[in-house]
């Protein structure tokens, strides 16, 4: 029998340990919780995948998870459009390209709570600039502490306001990296811009492209401080995310089974979405 | 298919150039024959890129003109020119099959579904990639990829010419010839005019009718294959072609013989002009060994397959020699005699003297 050299598990190890102290022990600690009923003084009961169950089969789950897709769905929508948009209209040469590189990057230097508090003074009816401005000066009823609808818009375009640069960095290193001949031989091959845009940015975008949603996707889907400082998942439920309403259900509730069935569930569909999404763009480059 | 015709073309990557050495492309005035196969021979940054660019239109010339069968196309967009052109590193649509590759050049202008596949069969044919038509053309090698981008610019049957820009910077050595041999049968079998950029000899010796010898910005010497070796009208061009290239010995020039170290060497025929730098050029192929003559010593001999280059010093000054046999033996004195019909003298690098009838 051919006996394998085994000295490589010696250098797996450090990481094995490291992912271990930091994400393998502590989600143990939510799957034990997910499956008992526990009580203050440390008393813990056999629940099983009762917690799961009523997890999913929960009206409020539901409804938060369908608030969540439809957000994710909606700035994905615009973020990855815009951030293409605004990619192919930056210029690739000259003095311009470090200013427009700067003014894209500043929104995601501010902290997220940053973000949250100044779109909310930003956006109040009443003493907000903007709040002020679109109620008193274009006389539209806008306050999105009242109205769910004015709520979600807010949310969103605060995330595209946020988020948006990371789409548009991405792509604009995707197409910096075109050499000069690929437009040249567009241009004598007589094809018209939309060619271009189809057959050689888009292409050769697509990696980068891949990367910037699954990022959005997965930063977007877990999203929590920016709408939570903002509206506070309100008027009402409307804008409570998964990740606010797990927080309510954990540290407001102190329902602790529940809130890990709900955390490994979420996980679970965060991870799928992003597996399936990625090997689906990645199929065709095996050469 | 067309003549190309480039009258008094100039360019400059200033907008308002000044000085002479402001343009990176100095006057240029040249005819190219309708089917012919041409190349541009010159080291990097010698402007012959910036003149293939401006003849299919990617560039605009600060000055002149560019006449495609006597209609001046200056202003034209590449698209409009009906110009084809394969680039240093290949380009492919990376989602299109190859046979999507040959075809869209043909698409974008409207051609009837017919009329495409009957070209697209065609040139796969002579280009030996029809059984690669429907494979992705993203996964091809090099050379394949090179040979797919070569086939869109031919596929169009109305080309007026199609340019090479260094083609072969990434084929491996051993796929080089080959391509090049495709590229010489393919010029036979469309008759389009071609225009051949490179920074390599051979390439362009091989490829080409005619060769355009470029140097810093400026035509030195146009000529055939064996007009540019027999009888350089730059030292430049000289010692750029030819292996080893041409010895250029500073020299002093007096009527139709120049003195070299001391000594009298008859030239081709009487020097012309006056004053600058004189200095002899004489190939190493045409330097032979006698008896007497210009005495030498030897410093060197290296066998390079063919023949060998024997590596000499008359007085302070270094040159070279070809030889078959009579090898001589390194340290040992030798008397050299140069060719007087190989001889020339020139002047600021130019040729000055005159041809015996």
């Amino acid at each position: 029998m051919r006996t394998e050299n085994q000295k490589a598990w010696f250098f797996v190890l450090p990481v094995l340990a490291l992912v271990a102290f930091n994400a393998l022990i502590p989600m143990m600690t939510v799957v034990n919780y997910s499956v008992q009923e526990t009580f203050g003084n440390n008393q813990f009961f056999w629940e099983g995948l009762g917690w799961f169950e009523q997890i999913l089969r929960s009206d409020r789950f539901q409804a938060a998870l369908g608030r969540q897709f439809l957000f994710t769905a909606l700035i994905l929508m615009i973020e990855v459009p815009l951030g293409i948009i605004v990619a192919l209209s930056m210029p690739r040469k000259g003095f311009w390209v470090p200013v427009c590189l700067v003014l894209m990057a500043l929104p995601m230097l501010i902290p997220w709570n940053v973000v949250g508090s100044m779109w909310n003074i930003f956006t109040l009816p009443q003493i907000g600039l903007l709040g002020y401005f679109l109620n008193d000066v274009l006389g539209i009823n806008y306050d999105m502490t009242q109205q769910p609808i004015s709520a979600w818009i807010t949310v969103v375009v605060m995330d595209v306001w946020h988020w948006t640069s990371l789409v548009v960095l991405l792509c604009y290193a995707g197409l910096v990296s075109i050499p000069d001949a690929y437009y040249q031989a567009a241009k004598i091959d007589g094809a018209s811009p939309w060619s271009v845009f189809r057959y050689i940015q888009l292409p050769k975008m697509k990696t980068v492209l891949t990367i910037a949603v699954l990022l959005r996707f997965m930063d977007s889907f877990n999203i929590y401080t920016e709408p939570f400082v903002l509206t506070g998942g309100g008027p009402g439920n409307s804008t409570t995310l998964l990740s606010i309403d797990l927080v309510k259900i954990a540290l407001g509730q102190f329902d602790l089974g529940p809130a890990a069935a709900m955390s490994l569930i979420y996980f679970a569909i965060t991870l799928l979405v992003s597996w399936v999404f990625y090997t689906l763009m990645t199929k065709d480059d095996a050469p | 298919m067309a003549q190309i015709k480039l009258s008094n073309l100039r360019h400059s990557y200033f907008p308002t150039p000044k000085s002479p050495e402001d343009y990176a492309l100095k006057e240029i005035d040249v005819t190219w024959r309708d089917g012919g196969a041409y190349a541009l021979l010159g080291p990097s940054g010698c402007g012959k890129s910036t003149l293939l660019n401006i003849i299919s239109g990617l560039l605009m010339p600060s000055e002149g003109q560019i006449l495609f069968d006597g209609q001046d196309v200056t202003a034209l967009p590449p698209d409009q020119r009906n110009i084809a052109q394969v680039f240093q590193f290949p380009v492919i649509y990376d989602t299109m099959t190859v046979g999507e590759n040959l075809a869209f050049p043909l698409k974008n202008r409207g051609v009837d579904a017919a009329t495409i596949k009957r070209r697209v069969d065609e040139i796969a044919e002579m280009l030996d990639v029809t059984d690669m038509l429907r494979t992705k053309a993203s996964g091809l090698s090099p050379d394949n990829k090179q040979k797919i981008s070569m086939g869109r610019g031919l596929v169009r049957d109305d080309v007026n010419a199609v340019m090479f820009d260094e083609p072969l910077t990434v084929i491996d050595p051993h796929l080089k010839w080959k391509l090049r041999s495709k590229l010489k049968e393919l010029h036979q079998r469309v008759k389009a005019t071609m225009i051949y950029v490179t920074h390599d000899q051979t390439e362009a010796l091989t490829f080409a009718d005619e060769v355009v010898v470029m140097q810093e910005g400026e035509v030195v010497q146009i000529g055939t294959p064996v007009e540019l070796f027999e009888r350089p009208q730059h030292t430049f061009v000289g010692h750029f072609i030819g292996s080893p290239g041409m010895n250029v010995l500073p020299c002093e020039a007096k009527g139709d013989r120049a003195i070299f170290e001391g000594h009298d060497v008859m030239l081709e025929g009487p020097t012309t002009g006056a004053g600058g730098r004189t200095d002899l050029g004489i190939r190493p192929e045409y330097v032979g060994f006698g008896n007497t003559g210009i005495p030498a010593h030897v410093t060197k001999v290296s066998d390079i397959g063919r023949h060998y280059v024997v590596s000499a010093m008359v007085g302070n000054t270094a040159l070279k020699a070809v030889t078959e046999h009579n090898v001589p033996e390194p340290g040992s004195q030798i008397f050299l005699q140069f060719k007087p019909e190989q001889s020339r003298v020139y002047r600021d690098g130019w040729i000055a003297t005159e041809e015996r009838a």
